[in-house]
């Protein structure tokens, strides 16, 4: 926060960052009421954690397996909403077609769709019997689920939309006079979009997308509905926890701390790097 | 604290009564007044039962409903040991019926359970296949098919470890594309057609309707799942507790387990 702070509004407010001063108390006792709701049920998992038990769990080459594979299918996901989801994004934000209203709020339905009905969604369309799906069986021989690629993409379909409303949002606040600038210097829409907006809305893009890795790394109701369950395949590590909590509640809190230092690890190492080439 | 004594006398009159009412499912169907007569019960009765048993426990909870209007009953269905991890983390149930002994253990083993828990039904894993079976699946062996879409419980839930029985039973390395987290989702991937073949039990298959074919098979006799009953000894409400465990043993609830798959227990 200090280092982000520093970046964006430099010099002026430097006298402004003694630790404590100047947060007015009806935003310092809220503010400290929601880090702790959502720290306490982290520290929850810490201090029930079995400490002995990390060791044999993390040795188990399942663990490495669905880790891995979580990664992966996670940022292939956050690869592929970035592909749809930032041109999709501009549109929602600057262009003038008609129902864009209608479009967002479609866009935005896998936020509030239970994600085991995506997934039972994506059968439809995706499934051996599914309308897409039943087509690419039927021509290539191609089935889509219980593969790594159906990991992505219900990861994608429920993981996205996070994007989409993050840079939607991040076009709005930018300042539209930039790219009218640069149209009447002459650059088409298209060299516009590349070499003003975007740069522009770097940060937005940035947040989007991590946003939606931490969705995608979490994700497991239309993972396990259209993926499936199979170590090595599909097995993510959600899934790994979910089934270990059947067995073994505490092997299922070592996994869940295991995938969130990872995941904060890796937040945090994007974050500097991002955040530094984001503000030269 | 100030209701302890209140709460004493109810765990006392409970554990007198016992989870299989008076015994066995005929004295409870016989000589106790039939359960969905009106005994006046009230307020709110918290079932948590497998997910197998939805069909049977969401009628019987009407039939119990029907007799006492000023009774209302809240199902949580879901996999047993997400149930029996529930109420020991604390869960506020009156009822548990679980798919398989282990669980009920968890559970009777923190001293929950209102004394003994009674069996109530047995249920035998079976074959399903989409209508018409696509995949031309005949017996167990066909799990060994790596060509066909197959799909198992996973090994942690009760229907897996039967699954890893049966399997074992019969010599065969099972090929399955999937291992599902409950045995309603191996049902569902059957239903949508995604699989050629799942192994879910006797009574899943019965509540598919006609989406789904059932394939019995011989080595389902090497993991008969018996399913106990028994009331919680921190009920909430431990009158319409005995008295949903009760229905459950009586003739009444015996003829809705087998309409819908189960079968009485052998014991």
């Amino acid at each position: 926060m200090k280092a982000g702070g520093r970046d964006l509004l430099p010099r002026v407010t430097e006298r402004r960052h003694r630790p404590g001063a100047g947060i007015p108390a009806p935003l310092l006792v809220p503010a400290a009421l929601g880090v702790l709701f959502l720290v306490l049920p982290l520290v929850g998992l810490v201090v029930r954690a079995p400490w002995s038990a990390i060791g044999p769990v993390l040795a188990e080459p399942e663990v490495g397996q669905a880790l891995r594979l979580s990664i992966v299918s996670a940022t292939l996901a956050t690869g592929l909403s970035m592909l749809l989801g930032v041109p999709l994004a501009w549109v929602l934000a600057r262009s003038r077609i008609r129902g864009r209203s209608v479009l967002r709020a479609l866009v935005t339905v896998p936020l509030v769709l239970p994600p085991v009905v995506g997934g039972v969604a994506l059968f439809l369309v995706l499934g051996r019997q599914g309308i897409i799906g039943g087509w690419l069986d039927d021509t290539f021989g191609i089935t889509i689920p219980f593969t790594t690629a159906a990991v992505v993409i219900a990861e994608t379909f429920v993981a996205m939309p996070f994007l989409v409303v993050s840079v939607e949002g991040a076009l709005r606040a930018a300042d539209a006079r930039f790219e009218d600038v640069a149209a009447t210097l002459g650059a088409d829409r298209w060299t516009t979009f590349r070499r003003v907006t975007l740069p522009m809305v770097a940060p937005g893009v940035a947040a989007g997308a991590v946003l939606c890795w931490a969705r995608a790394l979490g994700e497991f109701g239309a993972t396990i509905t259209f993926a499936g369950n199979f170590p090595g395949t599909t097995q993510t590590m959600p899934l790994a926890v979910y089934l270990a909590l059947q067995r073994d509640p505490e092997a299922a809190i070592v996994l869940s701390l295991v995938l969130l230092a990872v995941s904060l690890a890796t937040l945090l190492l994007l974050r500097d790097r991002w955040l530094g080439r984001a503000v030269p | 604290m100030r209701t302890r004594p209140l709460l004493g006398l109810l765990a006392a009159g409970t554990l007198l009564a016992g989870c299989g009412g008076s015994g066995s499912a005929d004295d409870a169907g016989g000589e106790a007044a039939p359960a969905t007569e009106d005994s006046g019960l009230s307020g709110t009765l918290t079932v948590f039962a497998a997910a197998s048993l939805t069909d049977v426990f969401t009628g019987l909870g009407d039939d119990l409903m029907a007799a006492n209007p000023d009774l209302g009953i809240r199902f949580n269905f879901a996999g047993s040991s997400a149930l029996a991890t529930q109420i020991v983390q604390g869960a506020p149930a009156d009822v548990f019926a679980s798919a398989n002994q282990a669980q009920m253990a968890v559970v009777t083993d923190a001293d929950l359970g209102a004394g003994e828990p009674a069996v109530f039904t047995e249920n035998v894993l079976e074959i399903a296949v989409p209508a018409g079976n696509p995949g031309d699946v005949t017996g167990l062996a066909d799990f060994a098919d790596a060509d066909l879409a197959l799909a198992v419980c996973a090994d942690e839930v009760p229907c897996g470890a039967a699954a890893a029985q049966v399997f074992e039973a019969a010599g065969i390395t099972a090929m399955p594309d999937t291992e599902e987290e409950d045995v309603r989702a191996a049902l569902t991937k059957v239903q949508l057609g995604e699989v050629d073949a799942a192994l879910v039990y006797a009574s899943d298959v019965r509540s598919a309707g006609s989406d789904v074919e059932g394939i019995e098979f011989p080595e389902a006799e090497e993991a008969v799942n018996e399913y106990p009953i028994c009331a919680l000894a921190e009920a909430p409400n431990p009158e319409a507790a005995q008295a949903f465990v009760d229905l459950v043993l009586s003739d009444e609830g015996q003829e809705a387990l087998e309409g819908a798959g189960f079968r009485a227990p052998s014991a």
